[in-house]
């Protein structure tokens, strides 16, 4: 199985809102509000740290979940994400510029 | 032939929203009339605007207003286009050029989408929204279009200032948010008062059975909040600096939702 990175998209602004991640894409303006799994993978998703090892040490300690099942859905939401243009994904590691347009 | 500014005698007014000074150049004394008449209460005799427009008067053309407007940034030179003007910013020389027909909606249209482009990188913004100061704090009613921004503004009480029944323009100030009066007018069709106060709360408008006031999760009301402001640029770095505006304003000023009948005592829950 081959390994994936995540990596946010520059071109989005987030913020956290009373534990919750809002974001707004670059392309449209859309908003996105991410459950409490998406703003881990968000928060996460530095383009170095395989996908894999966020599930295991951030979403499986969190949930108490299966790491493959984890796994899975973490795969399908990445890609979900990625759709939208909130993340990158790719089976390299991601080069990212400094800035990520995130505030707290 | 037409005359622009620049080419007769050139006649100015200065229009004062938010603070900040706009000069408009005419060499229509007519022109210059219906603005004085139009921007009444926020004529002002400020010597150092910050943005100076030259009009150039066209003759009318059948052009649309209610066309798309364009607003794109290409080299720190600002264009901005809808069906009655084109106009032209160059903010470090604060100057800029409007042509467009002799009516006051055009140039109303371009003081709003240069008022949102300077409030945007200072964390402000104008919103739908009608505002009044009630005891010296300013309250702000934000929704759509049948919201009920025209009849909460209706029934305000005497002693209550009205801002505006329409646009609400907002300012920061370090941790601190004032609204100003605006002549941005809804169905009202009043101008508001040109005084500010510190905003106190940001209602959300729902028509209801009864008059009550709930409170709003953040993230409900920062989306709330950017359902409601006015944006226009076709420009990545301002939309996320708008977002991050909305998302500090929703942070530091409380965000209710107003649900109302329509009759006065609904004023009895504000202030």
């Amino acid at each position: 199985m081959s390994m994936l990175y995540v990596a946010r998209n520059p071109r989005v602004a987030a913020r956290g809102l009373d534990g919750e991640m809002m974001i707004m894409s670059g392309r449209d303006s859309t908003l996105f509000t991410l459950n409490k799994t998406a703003t881990i993978l968000w928060q996460n998703a530095d383009g170095t740290t395989p996908l894999s090892e966020i599930v295991e040490r951030r979403i499986c300690s969190e949930f108490e979940v299966e790491p493959a099942e984890a796994l899975q859905d973490a795969e399908t939401l990445a890609r979900e994400l990625a759709s939208h243009e909130i993340l990158q994904i790719s089976e390299h590691p991601i080069p990212r510029p400094a800035s990520a347009g995130e505030s707290h | 032939m037409h005359a622009s500014a620049s080419q007769a005698e050139c006649l100015s007014l200065v229009i004062e929203i938010g603070g900040m000074p706009v000069r408009v150049n005419t060499a229509d004394p007519e022109f210059l009339a219906m603005l004085g008449e139009r921007y009444a209460g926020f004529v002002s005799a400020s010597a150092n605007p910050e943005i100076e427009f030259d009009v150039e008067l066209v003759p009318p053309n059948f052009a649309d207003p209610d066309a798309d407007v364009s607003v794109r940034q290409q080299g720190g030179h600002w264009s901005l286009e809808r069906g009655d003007f084109y106009a032209e910013w160059e903010p470090a020389r604060r100057r800029g050029s409007i042509r467009q027909t002799a009516n006051p909606y055009s140039i109303d249209a371009v003081l709003r989408i240069v008022h949102t482009l300077v409030l945007a990188r200072q964390g402000g913004f104008l919103l739908h929204a009608a505002s009044a100061i009630r005891n010296r704090k300013a309250f702000l009613f934000a929704g759509v279009s049948g919201a009920g921004k025209t009849t909460i503004s209706r029934l305000a009480p005497e002693g209550a200032t009205l801002l505006t029944d329409e646009i609400s323009y907002v300012r920061r100030a370090d941790d601190s948010y004032t609204a100003f009066g605006t002549p941005f007018t809804g169905e009202l069709a009043k101008v508001g008062e040109n005084v500010s106060a510190p905003v106190e709360t940001l209602y959300l408008l729902a028509k209801g059975d009864e008059n009550r006031i709930d409170p709003v999760a953040p993230v409900e009301a920062t989306r709330a909040l950017l359902e409601n402001v006015l944006f226009f640029a076709e420009d990545e770095a301002l939309a996320q600096a708008a977002f991050q505006s909305a998302c500090e304003f929703a942070k530091r000023i409380p965000v209710r939702r107003l649900t109302f009948v329509p009759n006065a005592r609904v004023w009895e829950l504000i202030g």
